[in-house]
């Protein structure tokens, strides 16, 4: 359960941390997921699972794109045009989901959809796969009775943190964000890098989106995400921008909210199921105070150039 | 001799400014080639195009007798073309290594950091450079920084090298090992470019040198074949007088006493530690230091912009430790500020409203709820005529002016006191930064005046030359401590460079 929420965060702050370490602040993130959980739910009913996951990366990608002319070729401020993505998104994927849209929508894409698919507020679950023999280990068997994309996590969790500090990309990258002028005049282009780093980052919001709804709560409903994509953005400080790290403070996270369901479900009556909700937050929220800190700044290593857009004549 | 660059009829244009007028240039192989002009004088656009930052609007360039098209950094490199930018491009947080082989294009994804480091060592062995590839840039000082981006144009197999006024950061001895180090890149058959506006350094280390003004080369000559004097007339277009200046007033009452002072720095360190000065009405009193040393800081907070932790500061005897910039002003300090154009003036304001950021408060300027503008408007056009900033009008926007005039109009803000009458303290954090030689000698010429109109001064300066020029006495900070106090007939460029390096090693 832990890893089923987890995996939600993890997935979105990977992508997050390729963007962040490129200077790019995506504050879009939530606006992202919340579209990538609702093509993921139309594309599941008129194709199947594969292509509502590829669909929903894709439209990640192209949601950061607008990002990515706006702050890096625009150069206008991260925080404003962040949050309008977020927004966006939110207002978008509601719209696209709602029951009339939705039935328009996926006549368009599958006109032999039966008439039962195209009412449904929910879809079919992503199925779990046992890995065989590991599936079997008391306590950590857990960790391999999942989806298919919580193993994609695992697989990519690593792999994004070679990359980031063992390869020239990732060195190029890191640099980018920490001092792009010194980047620029060794040759590197800032703009590009950046951009990718942004499409990355749309890339896995969307696939987030798509798990969160697949994965793990396949039943539509508008701004499913609440605030999971504020939550994975100071996960991304809170793991300093290490990707082996996120994967600590994702199931941190998860956990925390696991606790809160099940104190729901125990009926602690004395404690309103809204203070426990409030819990993942507080805690983003503290994170967040505790990075605002100079010194603290300092000590973690927050990209210095995070937020700032370049350009070569200044 | 082979040529390495041959620049023909550049031409560079910026909005309203005509920065590089059919400019021809010339880099031997085995040369050290000063470029040498004042600030402005097109010398930095020029390199900027050599290393394809800038794309110039006519002209031909030739590599080594091959007409190229350089159209980003990236095809300079690939031409053996490297630059020591002005301000380092380093990465602070990021290793010696990381920076040195950032951007390099070699076969495969993964970094082999073991051979790097390896090949690094023997590089900078090579000229007498002992770095550690795996220490972090921050941790290094401005020397070893500029090592690095030596390092980083030299692992590239470069051979043709641009320093943009590589010394400006750099102690006295520094600078000598950075010069011989270059000697040496000459004589492996480097091409080395040296921009500067330092007419001794032209004479110590340059096998040529082209002289630039406004925009157009004035002329190349053979070091040898030319002197001081001369250079400096082709350099400004007219005859300069070298010399001490001599004032008449002596020094009189102690205006800032300081005791014990510490301050903290923006990173949370003491940055200021334990600093104990004193200046006296009619005096100036340098400060000597490479610069990062505390200076900004000590001056920080004798101007009321940062609590000390702890010592005292006293204002013509009266205890002003801790008060606040108002009350300074009003205690009759001026401060000009490091980096003028940043920390000194409001850039989207208009000319007369940066005149006024620190006398609007007061009569007559303003009564208890309403602004005199008539006041203001007359006193502005007074003082932007006694101190020459050039504009069309006291409406324009303070950002629309030049440098000079940016330092012009806050020295005119500050040295003109809150109702008139010189101030009794001035603390100048490198005034003269960035100046060229005339707006240099005009502000050299106002802190002479206030000097002996009885104005208590703090100069602080990098800049050996002109600290011994207007001195009386100069103390040595490094490390956020004064290394010594030197009377200005015992004072000269070895002992100051001395007293820094020693404490330097003190330190560890």
């Amino acid at each position: 359960m832990t890893v089923q929420v987890g995996t939600v965060y993890l997935l979105a702050s990977l992508g997050e941390i390729y963007a962040e370490r490129s200077g790019i602040l995506n504050l879009g993130l939530e606006g992202i997921m919340v579209m990538g959980a609702a093509i993921s739910f139309i594309f599941t009913l008129a194709y199947g699972h594969l292509a509502a996951i590829l669909a929903s990366i894709i439209v990640g990608i192209l949601m950061s794109l607008i990002l990515a002319v706006m702050a890096i070729y625009m150069r206008l401020n991260q925080t404003v045009t962040g949050l309008a993505l977020t927004m966006f998104g939110l207002g978008l994927s509601g719209f696209l989901a709602s029951p009339e849209i939705r039935r328009i929508i996926l006549l368009a894409l599958n006109p032999s959809l039966p008439e039962r698919l195209l009412a449904i507020q929910e879809a079919p679950k992503l199925p779990e796969i046992p890995v065989p023999g590991l599936s079997e280990i008391p306590v950590i068997g857990c960790f391999f009775r999942q989806n298919v994309l919580v193993y994609i996590s695992y697989m990519a969790a690593p792999l994004m943190w070679f990359i980031l500090f063992k390869t020239k990309p990732g060195l190029s990258l890191r640099s980018v964000g920490e001092n792009p002028a010194a980047a620029d005049a060794m040759g590197i282009n800032v703009f590009k890098l950046r951009c990718a780093a942004t499409m990355i980052s749309g890339g896995f919001a969307g696939l987030a989106g798509a798990y969160l709804f697949l994965g793990f709560q396949p039943f539509w409903q508008e701004g499913l995400t609440a605030g999971k994509g504020f939550i994975a953005l100071s996960l991304v400080i809170l793991s300093t921008w290490n990707p082996l790290k996120a994967i600590l403070g994702a199931y941190l996270f998860g956990g925390v909210e696991v606790i809160q369901y099940r104190l729901q479900l125990f009926g602690l009556g004395a404690l309103s199921p809204y203070l426990l909700a409030m819990l993942p937050y507080l805690i983003a929220i503290a994170a967040l105070i505790a990075v605002s800190i100079e010194s603290v700044r300092k000590r973690i290593g927050v990209p210095a150039s995070l937020g700032i857009p370049y350009s070569r004549e200044e | 001799m082979e040529t390495l660059v041959e620049l023909r009829g550049i031409v560079k244009k910026f909005p309203g400014v005509l920065a590089n007028d059919r400019v021809d240039f010339e880099l031997r192989r085995g040369e050290v080639h000063a470029l040498l002009g004042e600030n402005g004088a097109g010398k930095t656009t020029l390199m900027n195009i050599l290393y394809g930052l800038y794309r110039p609007d006519e002209g031909e360039i030739y590599i080594r007798g091959r007409r190229v098209e350089l159209r980003s950094p990236r095809d300079a490199i690939s031409l053996g073309i490297g630059m020591v930018h002005q301000n380092f491009k380093l990465v602070e947080s990021h290793t010696v290594l990381e920076n040195i082989i950032l951007g390099l294009r070699e076969n495969g994804l993964r970094i082999d950091f073991e051979s790097h480091r390896r090949r690094i060592t023997e590089l900078a062995e090579r000229y007498g450079w002992r770095i550690d590839p795996m220490a972090r840039i921050w941790q290094l000082s401005a020397g070893e920084k500029q090592q690095v981006e030596l390092l980083k144009i030299l692992y590239r197999g470069a051979e043709i090298l641009i320093l943009d006024e590589p010394t400006s950061v750099l102690t006295v001895q520094e600078t000598r090992r950075l010069f011989e180090a270059l000697r040496r890149m000459a004589a492996e058959g480097k091409g080395v470019i040296f921009i500067t506006h330092k007419l001794n350094e032209v004479m110590e280390v340059s096998d040529r040198v082209t002289v630039m003004r406004k925009g157009k080369v004035i002329i190349t000559k053979d070091t040898r074949e030319t002197t001081k004097m001369e250079l400096a007339n082709y350099m400004i277009g007219r005859q300069v007088i070298f010399g001490r200046r001599e004032a008449s007033s002596k020094p009189g009452a102690v205006v800032l006493k300081i005791l014990d002072l510490k301050v903290l720095g923006d990173r949370g360190y003491p940055a200021v530690n334990g600093v104990s000065l004193e200046v006296r009405s009619g005096e100036i009193l340098g400060v000597a230091g490479v610069s990062g040393n505390g200076q900004v800081e000590l001056a920080e907070a004798i101007a009321g912009l940062r609590k000390p932790m702890a010592g005292r500061i006293l204002l013509n005897g009266v205890d002003a430790t801790g008060m606040d910039a108002g009350k300074m002003i009003e205690l009759g300090v001026a401060y000009i500020p490091p980096e003028g154009n940043k920390l000194g003036i409001v850039p989207e304001f208009r000319i007369v409203d940066n005149l006024f950021l620190k006398a609007y408060r007061y009569p007559p300027y303003s009564n208890k709820i309403l602004l005199n503008w008539r006041r203001m408007l007359g006193k502005a056009r007074e003082l932007i005529e006694e101190f020459g900033v050039v504009t069309p009008s006291v409406f324009s926007k303070a950002k629309s002016l030049s440098g000079g005039n940016i330092q012009r109009l806050i020295l005119a803000r500050e040295l003109s006191g809150i109702v008139g009458g010189a101030p009794r303290l001035i603390v100048a954090a490198y005034p003269t930064k960035g100046l060229d030689v005339g707006a240099t000698e005009f502000v050299h010429d106002l802190l002479m005046r206030y000097k002996e109109m009885g104005s208590g001064i703090i100069f602080i300066s990098e800049d050996l030359e002109e600290l011994l020029l207007l001195s009386d006495r100069i103390a040595v900070m490094s490390g956020g401590r004064i290394r010594g106090v030197l009377a200005r007939e015992e004072a000269d460029a070895e002992k100051i460079g001395l007293l820094m390096s020693e404490a330097a090693i003190q330190a560890g």
